[in-house]
């Protein structure tokens, strides 16, 4: 599995600096994420979950160590090369969704499209199949103000995906969403992962942590555990 | 990203907040109309003062006695230094000056003309048949002042449309014979109203053949002589001539000024044209204040849209494409609001001229493209701050706002 590793972190650190007091937000994280898997995040606040999150999503950079995706050394990449390898690779999902606000649900899908430089018309077609596989074809002109927080979700994760990237980081996608709309958008997110997606979740639910194959729990800024289980993907907890 | 997409976004987000941008372009547009209105007004006191010496005549020269510049030692001076008359003989001579296509000798006294019991104070030109032509004048009825080679002076008179009016009413005036000072002179012609020009109205004009004004003036002098050339480029070489001719008829004593009514116009519309440049300058003061205007709006506009400035680059924007997206909205919002001012400029302009028909109150092209331009640059320049400020936000706080 480690030699053909997806994701590679060897020795990360991060320090932020507030004010004059300084914040070890990771100490020497190493990890390795093989293509496919199935992880979950967790560990109380300020534990330096989000961080290791932005960092694998190249929103920022370590310090120290080096962080390789698909074999290759994305720290030391120019800015605008990151912005490539985001816009390629990664899908990002919120807990606040982050649609924005004045465009269509057809529209925000089709952000990544157009941020990418595709042609108008593979982006409509494009659009189209990702609107009919969320189920949000009849919904494609309305705004998000007219859309419930599950059919936001699904936009938002229709937009993370439209790329196919090779990684998925999900932080707390159900955090804002009621139980039963929070377990459609876990069979989701579970349903891309079993078509080979990575999917990195950050969550503070113990549920929704207790149904990923492998649990990272972090504690002031280290990997304090690495679990495996073996517990099917389908282990549902309410229903 | 693509141009056009670049454009589309930026304009949605311009309209996302329609109040905003309104006000935005509201006042780009206040700012680019008044420099509209403001150079009309400017140009087309240029093209009135203009105008009104074009009516004069075309392609003019004249010829006034005496010098108006100081000139260093001339051995004439040394016998003579009285300057001589400009006479009628130095008119007729001028004709043979190449380049000269008409010549129209003039003489001004005021007089009294007494006609049908009324009496009234008058100003009188002595002048040739060819007035009419130089000074582009025309007549309401009869004909002008016959052909005199001679020089005998004929005892005619043509009317300036006021006097006639005083007179003779709606009487027709032709082959009566009216008293100019103390002569007896027979009516064959009366101007059209309107004739004007160096602030004089033909109106109120008696016109005689020169020989009878100065036979009435008792003179031998004339007041001007108007030339004109052939053609205007021909104007410069027509004024050296003369000036030589008339120098050598006078012993080589220069005592005569030749002035040319290019050089008038071209001062009184350099004058205008830097006042209307002025009139620009103050209109663009208000440009000035509409681009930080925009500055502020765009600023406002980051940090209202940090969210989405965020997750743009999370989903792959460089921050090239995010600068260029703030500066193509700063641009569109200064640039729809250029064109609306000039639309609003031309609105006003035309308003100006349906008030005043006489005053020729027309933009002009170059302020209009001055405005814009200065709209665009003003949009470009205070667009770079906040475009800057978007592309540098950092992703992560920018995505934890909500």
């Amino acid at each position: 599995m480690a030699d053909a590793a997806l994701i590679q972190l060897t020795g990360i650190d991060r320090t932020f600096y507030l004010g004059d007091s300084e914040v070890h937000a990771l100490r020497k994280v190493d990890l390795t994420i093989a293509p496919g898997e199935y992880i979950a995040v967790m560990g109380p606040s300020g534990s330096g979950k989000s961080t290791l999150l932005n960092l694998l999503g190249l929103l920022d950079r370590p310090d120290i160590g080096t962080y390789q995706l698909e074999g290759r050394d994305v720290t030391t990449l120019a800015p605008d090369e990151q912005a490539k390898v985001r816009s390629e690779r990664i899908g990002f999902i919120f807990q606040s969704f982050h649609l924005v606000p004045r465009l269509t649900a057809a529209a925000n899908i089709e952000l990544p499209l157009m941020l990418a430089g595709i042609p108008a018309g593979e982006r409509a077609k494009r659009v189209a199949q990702a609107l009919k596989e969320y189920g949000l074809t009849d919904r494609a002109q309305h705004r998000p103000n007219e859309l419930s927080g599950g059919q936001r979700q699904r936009v938002a994760i229709a937009r993370a995906t439209v790329q196919r990237p090779a990684v998925l980081l999900a932080d707390e996608p159900t955090g804002n969403l009621d139980r039963a709309t929070g377990e459609e958008v876990v069979r989701l997110l579970e349903a891309l992962n079993a078509t080979g997606m990575t999917l990195i979740v950050v969550t503070h639910d113990p549920v929704l942590g207790a149904r990923a194959k492998r649990q990272l729990r972090m504690e002031d800024g280290s990997i304090v555990s690495d679990v495996r289980s073996a517990a099917s993907t389908h282990a549902s907890p309410a229903t | 990203m693509k141009l056009l997409d670049t454009l589309r976004y930026a304009s949605d987000a311009a309209t996302g907040t329609p109040l905003r941008t309104g006000l935005l372009m509201l006042a780009m547009s206040i700012g680019v109309a008044a420099v509209v209105i403001l150079t009309a007004l400017g140009d087309g006191a240029r093209r009135y003062v203009v105008g009104e010496f074009s009516s004069i005549g075309s392609n003019l020269v004249i010829v006034l006695p005496g010098r108006s510049e100081t000139r260093g030692f001339n051995p004439a001076n040394l016998v003579t230094s009285t300057p001589r008359d400009l006479t009628v003989d130095d008119a007729s001579a001028l004709l043979r000056v190449p380049g000269v296509e008409r010549i129209s000798p003039i003489v001004v006294g005021t007089t009294e003309i007494n006609a049908a019991g009324k009496l009234r104070e008058s100003m009188m030109v002595g002048t040739n048949h060819e007035f009419l032509r130089v000074r582009q004048l025309k007549l309401a009825l009869g004909r002008f002042l016959s052909q005199d080679d001679v020089g005998h002076g004929s005892a005619e008179v043509v009317l300036g449309a006021l006097i006639r009016r005083e007179i003779f009413g709606t009487e027709n005036p032709l082959g009566k014979t009216v008293r100019v000072g103390d002569r007896r002179l027979r009516v064959v012609g009366v101007l059209t109203e309107g004739g004007r020009g160096m602030g004089m109205t033909t109106d109120e004009l008696l016109i005689v053949p020169v020989a009878t004004a100065q036979a009435m003036l008792n003179t031998n002098t004339l007041f001007r002589i108007l030339i004109e050339a052939r053609s205007r480029e021909q104007i410069a070489d027509v004024k050296t001539r003369v000036l030589k001719l008339i120098t050598q008829r006078h012993e080589g004593e220069e005592d005569v000024t030749v002035i040319t009514q290019d050089a008038v116009l071209e001062t009184f519309d350099k004058i205008l044209n830097v006042l209307t440049l002025g009139v620009a300058g103050i209109a663009a003061i208000s440009l000035a204040v509409a681009g930080i205007l925009v500055m502020n709006v765009m600023l406002v506009s980051v940090t209202q849209r940090t969210a989405e400035i965020g997750l743009l680059k999370a989903l792959g924007a460089t921050s090239a494409a995010i600068r260029q997206l703030f500066m193509v909205e700063a641009v569109l919002l200064s640039l729809t609001g250029g064109l609306l001012g000039t639309t609003l400029g031309y609105l006003c302009a035309a308003i100006l001229r349906h008030i005043y028909p006489s005053f020729p109150a027309y933009p002009p092209l170059w302020a209009v493209w001055a405005g814009l331009g200065t709209a665009l640059v003003s949009g470009l320049i205070f667009g770079v701050m906040p475009a800057r400020r978007a592309a540098q936000l950092d992703p992560i706080q920018a995505l934890s706002k909500r």
